[in-house]
């Protein structure tokens, strides 16, 4: 139990974790509004890990707020799947807008 | 279905958080590069190093002490450690017989600004649960075993609220500076979970 740790496992945590911080920041919701939507997930009765938690929460109120629609975020979400699977091994993964170039 | 092995892969997670940071940046709703430095800054510059500063100055700065028995936040912002969700800190100060730890039952609030960022003890639900039922219990796991006269009293954080524990001064640390005071405070003893480090 009295492991040292890190704070974050992977980088997606840390990401996940700073877009929380720089929306709040931005003035986009209240630290407290922020704190009832993960607590909302993390007593849903869902088994995830903390930061499964704390991601869903974050794509909770953003929809709930209106920055976005959770249909823009799952289509964005599958393009960056697709763009992962032609990008060869080792080269920055890039979404592309329209054709692939040549 | 078609996964090639020298093709990237991407998990369904990672997806989500690039989804959320693209379609945030088009909107013009984020900056991606204060993201960036905000993960700089938890990873290298805000950690228990700052809540040890502050603790050593509690022991040896009577006026400083009070300051931070009265007003927390503001003490604590002297020293240069600013919350960013702008909650109040407030600290507690162990004592013979008096022993002070911090949980977060609702989710994982804790004082970032002067600790960093929660260990995943911290966050995960026996320790929210057992905390405040039987402090006692949690203690032993770590360790810690308090004489029974000492009276444990919990704290329960909240997105306002955050509490720092002042843990005792160790005996033999007599004349000792503000900076050799500070490598005794481990993190753990400013949540409560553990004591001070006793000199060498």
């Amino acid at each position: 139990m009295t492991t040292p740790d890190q704070p974050f496992e992977e980088p997606w945590q840390a990401q996940a974790f700073a877009l929380t911080v720089h929306m709040h920041e931005q003035g986009h919701f209240t630290w407290s509004e922020w704190a009832e939507a993960l607590s909302a997930q993390i007593h849903s009765g869902v088994e995830r890990a903390y930061y499964g938690h704390w991601l869903t929460a974050l794509e909770t109120l953003i929809a709930e707020k209106g920055l976005s629609s959770a249909q823009d975020l799952n289509a964005t979400a599958e393009a960056w799947k697709n763009a992962a699977a032609r990008t060869p091994h080792g080269a920055p993964i890039q979404l592309s807008s329209g054709e692939p170039k040549a | 279905m078609h996964d090639h092995a020298d093709h990237s892969h991407m998990s369904d997670i990672e997806a989500r958080v690039r989804a959320l940071e693209t379609v945030l940046t088009e909107k013009g709703y984020i900056d991606p590069a204060a993201v960036d430095a905000i993960i700089q800054t938890y990873e290298t510059e805000i950690g228990p190093r700052n809540g040890a500063h502050v603790v050593a100055k509690a022991w040896s700065d009577p006026t400083f002490r009070d300051w931070l028995a009265e007003d927390a936040t503001a003490a604590i912002h002297s020293l240069g450690y600013a919350s960013r969700q702008g909650e109040h800190m407030q600290a507690v100060f162990n004592a013979p017989g008096q022993h002070h730890l911090v949980v977060c039952t609702l989710c994982s609030c804790y004082p970032w600004s002067v600790l960093g960022l929660p260990p995943v003890w911290y966050k995960s639900p026996p320790f929210r649960s057992r905390a405040v039922i039987d402090p006692r219990g949690v203690l032993a796991d770590f360790g810690l075993t308090l004489p029974q006269g000492t009276a444990i009293t919990v704290h329960d954080s909240t997105a306002e609220m955050r509490y720092l524990v002042i843990p005792e001064r160790p005996a033999g640390t007599d004349g000792w500076s503000e900076d050799q005071l500070a490598t005794l405070v481990n993190r753990d003893s400013m949540i409560g979970t553990a004591l001070a480090d006793k000199p060498v």
